[in-house]
């Protein structure tokens, strides 16, 4: 498989350093240097690509809006101020769109990782018969699924439109989730445990609560966060099934505000607009242009401040589920 | 429909090979284990295959009062209107574009961003590098296209001020139809190149270094042991993930299209789900039955895409999904 770059020099001596191969060593610490330096050139611009744009959205929402708005911002705020956070913190949606993906996010990973431990202790028990066709069943749905329509035809004739449950129960289990646990199950508990558990008189379900749980603390790791994570990111299934204002997650709002550029206060203001206001109505548009970089920081400072702390759990995720592709 | 599936339950690793006959006590005795299946089996089936089942309204006249049994066949009606459909060509082209696209420029960057951090040899720098690109991955898609908005912003954005700098023209990133793929697809890159290189990280720390010293002694440069070494090791890694993302190829980046999506764009940025959507759900008298046709019209090309990669992957180079 390896094709032996050396061919052309002589057959390898000896000693490690004989002189004939001296100048091809010299050759090759130079095409070496070469690509480290290339490596570094690489690494850097990664490095900066990745990192400008946010430091420019956190400089901006920073600055002074009438700054931000003629571009002249660009790497640190310029006259820094807080002005965009207050309006954040005074705008109501907001908090109640917190609140709510809050709520979806902490019930809806109770019930995912709970429902995915417990399809996945079975199916990864080798002695489980049936286990290949419920896997099969599982990850079938992987590659084909019912899709848009019939979903919401579904959901619609359950009468679980405008609920909370609407954004928790049907979104139970995330087929990769419950490979990469089975995968970990599998791993890291033998199967002469169960059976030693067995001639001692356990039963299944002890052998679950006193065996599989106890030692699959950093699956439930993984698969919180992932779960977590995307509970409170995801923005479409509160799109189609949500109408009432007070069930909207904050993704919702954030689109509102962010990309539809829609704000009731403006439009309030709107409403009873007389001439004289008209100075104090471009002051609001800055403003709600600089309330659109503040709530940026604001959403996201949730995910990124727990990010750091668990990032190793994260690509150990990732890593367990390359072992099974 | 049949074949891959009898394909795959075969070959499912570790079954155990009690194919001859059921044993029924291996069955009781373990009966606890069905009751833990039991709620999530039927959280699967209802919610996932009863949709599936659900597409059959694609070769029916639905009408929501005779309900999914009751209306009447009409067969494939709504495929042959899609396919005439003046927006045919267009929303397919898009899908296909846009992933295919995203596939041809998405797929080296990982890997090879993984062999420079794989080669740093400044470890503080590597972690350091490592954190900061895989933090993107993080930011909600929604956040993301805000993000977007405001940098290529016509007049004040970062890109704009930049151009105008530098004296160059301004294209309108966010309202042209010829800029949306691209736009689309290298901010997914920006945001996904970092956390892509996870699993070629993985794949290239199991590289035997044995190799790698047998090379070095044979006066091998890195780029040569790239090339010969690390290359065909991180290769069944990089096939399976191949086949991964063309078996997704017409489904991806759905509610990120959907958030960049102008009317300005739209001829560049309507792809089949958006399309679904638009004319399923929002449209003020939705066409259940149509929207479902094309999406099940999708659903159906992206498997069989799926499968024919994979029987080509197999072939090729022994590397397969099942």
């Amino acid at each position: 498989m390896v094709a032996r770059p050396g061919a052309e020099l002589a057959p390898p001596p000896p000693g490690r350093q004989k002189p004939t191969r001296l100048r091809s060593g010299i050759r090759n610490a130079r095409e070496d240097r070469v690509f480290y330096a290339l490596d570094y050139v690489l690494l850097t611009f990664s490095f900066l690509i990745v990192i400008y744009p946010l430091i420019y959205i956190i400089s901006s929402s920073f600055s002074d809006a009438h700054e931000v708005l003629t571009g002249r911002v660009w790497l640190l705020p310029i006259n820094p101020n807080l002005e965009g956070y207050k309006a954040v913190f005074e705008y109501q949606d907001v908090w109640i769109g917190y609140g709510n993906s809050i709520f979806y996010t902490v019930f809806g990973t109770i019930y995912n990782v709970a429902m995915t431990m417990v399809v996945a202790y079975p199916l990864s028990r080798r002695d489980f018969v049936g286990r290949s066709p419920i896997m099969f069943l599982f990850t079938f749905t992987m590659f084909f699924h019912g899709g848009l329509i019939p979903t919401y035809l579904l959901i619609r004739s359950l009468g679980m439109i405008d609920t909370r449950a609407v954004l928790i129960i049907p979104w139970a289990i995330a087929v990769w989730n419950v490979i990469i646990t089975r995968t970990y199950l599998q791993s890291t508990i033998p199967g002469e445990l169960y059976e030693a558990a067995r001639v001692d008189g356990a039963s299944n379900t002890r052998m679950f609560w006193h065996i599989v749980l106890p030692l699959s603390g950093p699956i439930i790791a993984v698969i919180t966060l992932f779960y977590a994570v995307n509970h409170w990111n995801t923005y479409f299934n509160a799109l189609i099934y949500i109408r009432n204002d007070n069930l909207r997650p904050l993704q919702l709002i954030l689109r509102e505000i962010l990309i539809q550029n829609s704000m009731n206060i403006l439009d309030d203001m709107m409403a009873d607009m007389t001439a004289e206001q008209l100075e104090q109505m471009t002051r609001r548009e800055f403003l709600v242009a600089l309330l659109q970089y503040s709530l940026i920081v604001v959403a996201t400072v949730p995910v990124l401040v727990m990010y750091p702390f668990v990032q190793k759990h994260f690509i150990k995720g990732v890593m367990i589920g390359s072992l099974k592709g | 429909m049949r074949r891959p599936s009898t394909e795959t339950s075969s070959a499912l690793p570790q079954a155990a090979h009690t194919r001859p006959r059921l044993q029924w006590s291996k069955v009781t005795v373990n009966w606890e284990l069905y009751l833990f299946a039991a709620l999530p089996v039927i959280w699967l089936l209802l919610f996932m295959y009863v949709p599936m089942v659900g597409n059959v309204i694609a070769f029916k006249k639905f009408v929501p009062i005779k309900g999914m049994l009751g209306s009447d066949w009409v067969g494939l009606d709504h495929f042959v209107r899609f396919m005439r459909s003046f927006n045919f060509r267009n929303v397919m082209w898009n899908t296909f574009y846009i992933n295919a696209y995203q596939l041809v420029a998405g797929f080296p960057v990982p890997i090879i961003l993984a062999l420079a951090l794989h080669y740093c040899p400044a470890l503080g720098y590597k972690k350091t590098v490592q954190m900061v690109t895989y933090a993107p991955h993080f930011i909600s898609t929604v956040v993301m296209v805000g993000i977007i908005n405001k940098v290529f912003q016509a007049r004040i954005g970062l890109v704009s001020v930049a151009l105008a700098k530098l004296g160059l023209p301004e294209p309108s990133f966010l309202g042209s139809p010829d800029w949306f793929a691209h736009l689309y697809v290298w901010t997914g890159i920006w945001q996904n190149m970092g956390w892509g290189t996870i699993i070629f990280l993985a794949a290239l720390a199991g590289v035997d270094l044995e190799l790698h010293e047998a090379a070095r002694v044979d006066g091998a440069t890195i780029w040569r042991r790239v090339w010969h070494i690390d290359l065909p090791g991180i290769m069944p890694t990089v096939i399976i993930l191949l086949i991964l993302q063309s078996g997704q190829m017409l489904s991806v980046g759905f509610e990120k299209i959907f958030l960049m999506q102008l009317p300005l764009n739209i001829r560049g940025s309507e792809v089949v789900e958006t399309y679904v959507y638009r004319i399923g759900l929002v449209a003020a008298t939705p066409n259940f039955s149509y929207a479902a046709a094309i999406n099940l019209f999708r659903n159906v090309i992206a498997f069989f895409l799926l499968v024919a990669v994979n029987r080509i992957s197999r072939r090729v180079t022994e590397t397969s999904l099942w």
